[in-house]
């Protein structure tokens, strides 16, 4: 089953901004869905579009078997939105604002108290749950944020950039989280600026620039499309003697770090074997830049530099 | 559709109580100044200035303003409370949470007025025993000062939704009650009766839909009215489903809230 069908929508704000243009979408149910693109290319329109706070121009949209416009609350009742910004009353106490807004979905509070308990340990927030929401930290207020939208047990969850402004420890926590609430089959769709947790958590992607999408097709055909990669290969010690790299296309970033860039076709073996063959050793190696990120600059058109 | 209804239900009563935990968690700033504000009505008006007066309409003044001092917190406060809660709301952006959830429209208007309203009951109670320390209160018709409170309370609620959704800023929200509200409010036959005023005066007083309403008031604590009953109540009622109609044409429109 098709979790969100999206046809020919398109979007044109009032001062004449073309927003969306004739998108087509489909992500299927249980998928960890990625819609990624350049700021102001249409992602929250998008996203705004599905959860009803900006109203389409035209075209139709159906969350599983419900059609936004002629089911709305049916359709809406699926969906658990996890927005950019924090968009909670800050003198509600956290614990409120989760049963609250498991109130708005129809769920009793003696239903939604016990939720809402799991959902804050889970989350670490448990000893914050009498707090007003104003007083937590950003990460605490991102997790909040989470909780708030799972607490209806929807089955469709929607994050747009969750881990923005979050270091690294809590968004690796988060995907743990994340990739535990997918496998127990909530369908997912992720915006987010971080491709590398694009390309770590989905496994379908769409690509979307300016109103349109350019690209939408599973995680790793498109890695597969890389024609080459670079790798950023650190040397145990200096290379003085330049000869010794002939034939290799490389570029010495310092005496002791070198990037190589490999076709597709060429294994990292042949690379090493000639290495070792001229006693060059290596200590370490990375990829000058994530996948994911090395094709999406590909795919959008970027802005034209200011001069 | 009784599982439908039963999620409405659930809806609507969360956003009252959300709304009454509002009120009462801020009641330095929701519940604290009416009561002084009243209290001071009272002792300048009613006992420092109304024993000059003398009677009106057969009752001391103080006996007369009172059930017009308790219209006029009840107004004031049904209105300001859906006023700067929906408006904090928009402004916070937390108002997104219910936009994104299956609420309908009639049940957000709906949840937001009776918890306008329950502030306004509220003070409205408060003041009375207020007015107590004051003066007697001897109710003389039970039904009609009993639904005339609620149904002027549910309209001033309603004014303060629109105007909240109206609202582009805090200026914009304080504008409607400091230059349509009080006005209509003084104007409205509290401290006075019409019968005072010259005839042209009266007959732009009947203009004046807050002049209903605390006669109506009146009428059931005292039993003396400027107006006939039966029109205060028709007018209530026709200004209420109108009142009702727009804003429910307003969200629907999603005028202040959606692109």
């Amino acid at each position: 089953m098709k979790a969100l069908t999206i046809e020919h929508l398109n979007k044109t704000y009032r001062n004449g901004l073309e927003a969306l243009k004739d998108i087509n979408l489909t992500v299927e149910e249980g998928d960890f869905f990625a819609l990624l693109g350049p700021n102001g290319a249409g992602k929250s329109t998008t996203i705004s579009i599905l959860t009803s706070l900006v109203t389409k121009t035209s075209g139709s949209v159906t969350i599983f078997d419900a059609d936004l416009d002629s089911q709305t609350e049916l359709a809406k009742s699926y969906i658990g939105l996890v927005p950019q910004e924090f968009n909670f009353n800050g003198f509600e106490q956290v614990k409120h604002i989760l049963v609250t807004q498991a109130g708005y979905y129809g769920v009793p509070a003696k239903e939604a108290e016990p939720r809402a308990d799991v959902l804050l340990k889970q989350l670490g927030l448990w000893e914050k749950r009498h707090t007003p929401s104003r007083s937590l930290s950003g990460g605490m207020k991102r997790r909040l944020m989470i909780a708030r939208a799972l607490v209806h047990n929807p089955r469709l969850l929607i994050l747009d950039e969750p881990t923005a402004g979050v270091d690294i420890e809590l968004r690796r926590s988060m995907w743990v989280f994340l990739r535990e609430i997918n496998q127990r089959g909530t369908t997912i769709i992720l915006t987010t600026h971080y491709l590398e947790e694009a390309e770590n958590l989905c496994r379908n992607i769409a690509i979307i620039d300016k109103g349109r999408i350019v690209e939408n097709t599973d995680m790793k055909s498109l890695l597969n499309r890389l024609d080459k990669e670079t790798f950023v290969l650190d040397l145990l010690e200096p290379l003085t003697d330049s000869s010794l790299l002939q034939g290799i296309e490389y570029h010495q970033v310092d005496p002791t770090t070198i990037e190589v860039e490999l076709q597709r076709q060429e294994g990292l073996n042949d690379l090493f074997t000639v290495l070792t063959e001229r006693g060059i050793k290596v200590g370490s190696m990375k990829n000058k830049v994530n996948r994911l990120e090395e094709l999406f600059l590909t795919l959008v058109e970027r802005p034209e530099s200011v001069e | 559709m009784n599982n439908r209804r039963q999620h409405h239900w659930i809806a609507f009563s969360t956003i009252v109580t959300r709304e009454i935990r509002r009120f009462l968690r801020i009641w330095a700033q929701t519940l604290l100044p009416p009561a002084i504000t009243m209290t001071l009505y009272f002792i300048i008006f009613g006992n420092l200035i109304g024993s000059r007066i003398g009677e009106m309409e057969g009752f001391s003044y103080m006996e007369y303003i009172a059930p017009g001092i308790i219209m006029m917190a009840i107004i004031n406060n049904a209105y300001s409370n859906v006023a700067s809660s929906f408006f904090s709301a928009k402004f916070q952006n937390h108002i997104e949470e219910l936009m994104v959830s299956p609420v309908p429209n009639y049940i957000i208007l709906a949840g937001y007025v009776v918890g306008g309203a329950a502030r306004g009951l509220f003070v409205g109670l408060i003041v009375t025993l207020v007015s107590l320390i004051f003066t007697k209160l001897t109710v003389q018709h039970i039904g009609i000062t009993i639904s005339m409170v609620f149904l002027s309370a549910v309209m001033f609620a309603l004014g303060g939704f629109i105007n909240a959704l109206y609202a582009r800023s805090f200026d914009e929200v304080s504008i409607i009650p400091t230059f349509i509200l009080t006005p209509l409010t003084y104007l409205g036959g509290v401290f006075y009766s019409i019968s005072l005023l010259p005839e042209f005066w009266q007959n732009v007083s009947m203009l004046n839909p807050v002049l209903y309403m605390v006669n109506a008031f009146r009428y059931g604590i005292l039993g003396v009215s400027d107006i006939p009953v039966a029109a205060a109540f028709a007018i209530i009622l026709a200004f209420i489903a109108a009142l009702t109609s727009y804003a429910l044409y307003l969200l629907h429109k999603g005028t202040g809230l959606r692109n």
